[in-house]
């Protein structure tokens, strides 16, 4: 399996990443070539092996359904490029 | 050329939990902006999300209520996507390992019931809200709503109409309240529906092009939708053309579907698992404990209406299609057991008109279960007629008082003294001659005349059992 510059430049642009010609080029080859070691996999055989989730042997420990956060807005606010009245402001988004 | 159309929902049912589903932030609505959004919420960096029990718990109920397998090691997995309302940048979901695997629910349509599929349910985030109105050059943003806790239930493509659509629903809805997972208020967005709808030939097997329908609030405007878009399905393959794979935002005002194309171009969430949250693992003591705590479910509480009061399949259908409407007819037989059809005929009679036109919903009611449940005593105990009844009920809904207090004040109880009840009986027998003739020469109907004679001199108040075996014995 190996990547286009076409697919490369379509995942930067789902990442939001601009990249220059020479990078996508270089991109492209560096990606191609962490594939081509990962390929190296498809040789073992992994039908009785459950896939791997996380890489820590533990499972999720849950917190109690309780409130204990308080309200911070403002101080979060402080650090906003831009707030209305209470609201976070962002550039129109057309729908 | 006919045509079939093939419906499957997405429901989105907000878990009602008090804290977040990965932060311990509030979740109640409706309040000020941006002030229940903690820095989990937001996005910062350097903070955990940490999973919340009971929205485990709650996805494991509907799970045990729906006959579905229980994955009991899930995973949580990022679904990434770029807008304004979701500060991460990725909504944690789940892709391959979701917490409820496959069930089913029955729906009842016409008298026939029909088998639907569940695909799924998932946990995951709810998104924060963008508000495109409130300024002219800017987006606002309220992230108190980012991080609640939705259940996604998935549907398979079972469905062949809008009426089965909203009949399936409806059927959901209905049982999330039961099993007090979620309140199912649609008007705050406590309970969403997206449709996937195509239409194929009928009698093809292969599944036509569908397009998702979003923004669905209500079930009247799922049924709308849903019509809306095959009527413009069809249009486009009988005039020879495809249809789009898109999302499609359904606009109620304008009663029309549009495209919602700046969602489509990022269509590709390069699902991966989160690793800052390690997978679930739900025990069989936790998976026994849940299904010990399970309530009464529609099905089991139509049974039992069926099988202990004697009523009949449509009636117990009505009745436990909500709720808080079981809830009320079971708090009115507490106190009349013997009179289930009379409890019965009452909230779906006048007390389900009066809710209607007044659209007020049955946890509203201005008369509570309590005070209807006097009123009915009070016709079973032969204090009012069925049909004074009825306009203590209408003093009861305005506010006027218990029913005791009604029927005293209005002087409304019911003439029951044999004595009184002849006298005025005598007096109209004297008094309609011809009539006297009428009846005596064979016609029944006018039996009918002497009972409004009676009732007008009482005011309506005379007991008409008596009233009748009275004017038979005294005339025949």
């Amino acid at each position: 399996m190996s990547l286009t510059e076409k697919q490369v430049s379509q995942i930067a642009y789902l990442a939001r990443l601009s990249l220059s010609n020479e990078a996508l080029k270089s991109n492209t080859k560096d990606l191609n070539s962490i594939l081509s070691l990962a390929e190296q996999l498809a040789e073992i055989d992994t039908n009785d092996i459950t896939p791997m989730a996380h890489p820590l042997h533990m499972t999720q420990r849950l917190r109690e359904d309780k409130v204990t956060e308080q309200d911070q807005s403002e101080s979060f606010q402080a650090i906003a490029p831009k707030i209305g009245k209470k609201h976070y402001l962002v550039p129109t988004v057309i729908e | 050329m006919e045509w079939e159309t093939v419906i499957g929902l997405e429901i989105h049912a907000q878990l009602s939990t008090k804290s977040k589903i990965f932060s311990a932030a509030a979740t109640q609505y409706g309040a000020e902006p941006n002030t229940q959004a903690c820095a989990v919420d937001l996005g910062l960096p350097g903070v955990l999300p940490v999973l919340n029990v009971e929205a485990v718990n709650k996805a494991i109920k509907f799970g045990l209520a729906i006959n579905a397998h229980i994955n009991q090691r899930n995973v949580f997995d990022r679904k990434n996507y770029f807008y304004p309302d979701l500060p991460k940048g990725y909504q944690i979901s789940q892709l391959d390992w979701p917490i409820v695997g496959e069930g089913e629910i029955d729906i009842t349509l016409g008298g026939d019931t029909k088998t639907i599929g569940i695909t799924r349910a998932h946990l995951e985030e709810d998104a924060g809200k963008s508000i495109h109105d409130l300024y002219n050059d800017y987006t606002a943003v309220d992230l108190n709503r980012a991080g609640t806790p939705l259940l996604e239930i998935v549907s398979d493509p079972d469905m062949r109409s809008a009426k089965e659509a909203v009949a399936y629903a409806k059927k959901i809805h209905t049982l999330v309240q039961y099993i007090g997972i979620c309140d199912g208020n649609m008007q705050e967005g406590s309970f969403r529906c997206d449709a996937n709808v195509s239409i194929r030939p009928m009698g093809q097997e292969k599944l036509g092009t569908r397009a998702e329908l979003k923004n669905i609030n209500s079930f009247k405007f799922l049924e709308r939708a849903i019509n809306l878009e095959v009527e413009r399905q069809q249009d486009i393959l009988e005039e020879g053309g495809e249809v789009a794979q898109e999302t499609r935002l359904y606009d109620a005002v304008k009663h029309e579907t549009r495209s919602m194309r700046s969602k489509e171009e990022a269509n590709d969430y390069r699902y991966f698992p989160d690793p800052d949250l390690l997978p679930v693992e739900i025990s069989d003591e936790l998976l026994d404990k849940i299904r010990a705590e399970l309530p009464e479910l529609p099905m089991e509480k139509k049974a039992r209406f069926i099988a202990e009061f004697g009523l009949s399949e449509y009636d117990a259908d009505v009745l436990t299609s909500q709720k808080y409407l079981a809830d009320y007819f079971e708090t009115l037989l507490q106190v009349n057991q013997s009179q289930a059809k009379l409890c019965a005929n009452w909230v779906m009679g006048e007390l389900s008109a009066s809710l209607n036109k007044n659209q007020i919903e049955i946890q509203d009611s201005p008369v509570s279960a309590q005070q209807l449940s006097l009123l009915i005593t009070r016709i079973s105990d032969n204090t009012v007629s069925g049909k004074i009844a009825k306009d203590v009920f209408k003093a009861m809904w305005d506010g006027e008082g218990s029913a005791d207090d009604i029927i005293k004040s209005k002087g409304l109880k019911q003439m029951t003294d044999t004595g009184e009840i002849e006298a005025i009986v005598d007096e109209i027998i004297a008094n309609n001659a011809p009539q006297v003739e009428q009846f005596k020469s064979g016609n029944e109907k006018i039996l009918g005349f002497f009972v409004g004679q009676a009732m007008q001199a009482t005011q309506g108040k005379a007991n008409p059992k008596l009233l009748n075996e009275m004017l038979r014995s005294k005339l025949g």
